[in-house]
């Protein structure tokens, strides 16, 4: 009795009320987003079938911000039937999660940290991709007289000395740890001098971030070649240490149980095959006038100088 | 000033070519945030009118929490979320890193204590007295919480609002979780920071007035249930 009276009265009350959201769209919303959401779960069907599909390419932000990594990845994709998930950190960073199991396969530049990464058991693989090289740029009128330098350590050295703005990654990326190491070569410690701006960013950002100041930074060409708009010019280069020299790295499958080890293997021989080295070879001529990377496949680092 | 233009110019173009990466990109980013705030409204509301309504020692410090949380950085959330879904981390073997699920997981971790409180405060402004007719006219807990929220309905769509806006507007935790990856997890959030490391500021431009457009356009909607049958 208490408890039909009761329900009656709330009919009431909802009657008189404005009608609620009606159940029927509120559950169309639902069914629609819940389905989405399976969707997104399900892994999209490759073309052929590896036992594991998934592959994490760790690499550096100058392979994804010049467009490189856009052309050479689809193609693997299709022709392997791995789904490459492509993530573009430093190559501090890079190495880290190599390092934890964390990647599968490693496409860095800094040769001295990959040795030393190599000898200490966490990859399986190494193999020389391509290079291109790396200039110190800067404003036209240059203050610091950097075209004089006869060095890559002097160029520094007479930036350190003008005092005029530089503007480092800051980021433990294979071009950071290359300037780092030219600075140690010239004796100075830049770091909490009033002319040295560490930014944190990957290259792009960072010559945007030059380009505003109008300072000295160090790049690697292939990312300087793609922007326009940069009104700061190349003052030193050529010299044997900005040789910028990339190589491919397979995780070692020790390093943890998920570790997809054929599919490292499969894009490390894709990426030194000569049909993908004559694309990395011809990749930017159309766009920018002249190719962004040499390929080097099956050279030795003795042939390039650098070992 | 020319780059809004070029922008606008940019993104008129890309959207009249239905440009695919421009539409699928910008489908992650709803898909995403939509699930986000969905599961949220779901957990989130009964979760706040449960904290507005019951009492019990340590309330407030719950409340102080849940308030805390509103204010919670993306960036953080992303890395507790990266650790934990790590090859080497408690959930490695889900195998969700870099997936649109991991995503939506950072997402909901964001929005659910702007839904949460937002909750308690709608809730905790319906007259008391409320309540206790609901009760006395013999509801069970179920259909209280219900009669609640509806009545607080005004309110809680300020609340998923709220949530939604914070989620789909959100990078740290996106570009941490997700990766950024072409065609999987890229949304346009994160497709906006890669451009814009790139120096393609049109295309960057293009892709914030889209995000612009699609939180305008998914308010607009959300605005219009909430003033339609608006009590007066």
């Amino acid at each position: 009795m208490h408890t039909s009276s009761g329900s009656s009265s709330s009919e009431r009350a909802s009657a008189q009320r404005p009608p609620p959201m009606r159940p029927a769209l509120l559950l169309t919303l639902v069914s629609v987003l819940v389905a989405s959401c399976l969707a997104l779960a399900a892994p999209s069907a490759a073309r052929s079938q590896p036992a594991t599909p998934d592959l994490i390419l760790a690499t550096t932000t100058s392979t994804q911000d010049s467009g490189l990594l856009d052309v050479v990845v689809p193609q693997f994709e299709g022709q392997s039937g791995y789904r490459v998930k492509t993530i573009a950190v430093g190559t501090g960073q890079v190495l880290r999660l190599g390092e934890r199991g964390e990647a599968d396969v490693l496409l860095v530049h800094a040769p001295e940290e990959e040795r030393t990464w190599m000898a200490n058991g966490h990859g399986t693989d190494r193999r020389l991709v391509m290079h291109n090289d790396f200039v110190v740029i800067g404003p036209g009128n240059d203050p610091a007289v950097v075209q004089a330098a006869d060095s890559a350590a002097d160029a520094m050295t007479r930036i350190a000395l003008s005092g005029a703005p530089f503007v480092s990654r800051g980021d433990n990326s294979g071009t950071n740890i290359l300037e780092k190491k030219l600075w140690a070569q010239a004796g100075i410690d830049p770091v909490g001098q009033s002319w040295y701006q560490e930014v944190g960013h990957g290259m792009g950002a960072t010559l945007t971030i030059a380009n505003d100041k109008q300072a000295y930074t160090l790049t690697d060409r292939g990312t300087l070649l793609t922007r326009e708009n940069i009104d700061l010019g190349v003052l030193a280069e050529s010299f044997p240490s900005f040789l910028n020299v990339y190589s491919v790295m397979v995780v070692n499958p020790e390093k943890g149980s998920q570790i997809n080890v054929e599919g490292a293997r499969a894009f490390a021989d894709f990426i030194v095959a000569p049909e993908t080295q004559a694309a990395i070879g011809t990749y930017g001529v159309e766009r920018f006038g002249q190719p962004l990377f040499v390929p080097d496949a099956g050279r030795t680092e003795a042939e390039l100088g650098i070992s | 000033m020319d780059l809004i233009l070029d922008g606008l110019i940019r993104a008129l173009t890309l959207l009249a070519r239905g440009d695919p990466e421009l539409l699928r990109v910008s489908w992650l980013s709803l898909q995403v945030s939509g699930t986000a705030t969905l599961l949220c409204l779901l957990v989130g509301m009964p979760l706040g009118t449960i904290l507005a309504l019951a009492r019990f020692p340590g309330r407030s410090i719950v409340l102080a929490l849940v308030n805390t949380g509103m204010g919670l950085p993306p960036v953080v959330v992303g890395l507790v979320v990266s650790i934990m879904l790590w090859r080497t981390g408690p959930l490695g073997q889900l195998r969700l890193l870099y997936t649109p699920t991991a995503m939506v997981i950072a997402q909901f971790a964001l929005a659910l204590p702007i839904v949460v409180g937002l909750t308690v405060a709608a809730i905790q402004q319906l007259h008391p007295k409320l309540r206790l007719q609901i009760v006395a006219l013999g509801a069970s807990r179920v259909q209280l919480i219900w009669l609640l929220l509806r009545e607080a309905r005004l309110p809680l769509f300020a609340a998923t609002m709220a949530g939604f806006g914070a989620v789909i507007s959100e990078v740290g935790a996106s570009i941490m979780v997700g990766g950024n990856i072409t065609g999987q997890t890229r949304v346009l959030t994160t497709a906006t920071i890669l451009e814009v490391s790139k120096g393609e500021f049109a295309s960057a431009m293009a892709f914030s007035l889209v995000l612009l457009a699609l939180v305008y356009g998914v308010n607009a909607g959300l605005t219009w249930m909430q003033q339609r049958n608006r009590p007066l």
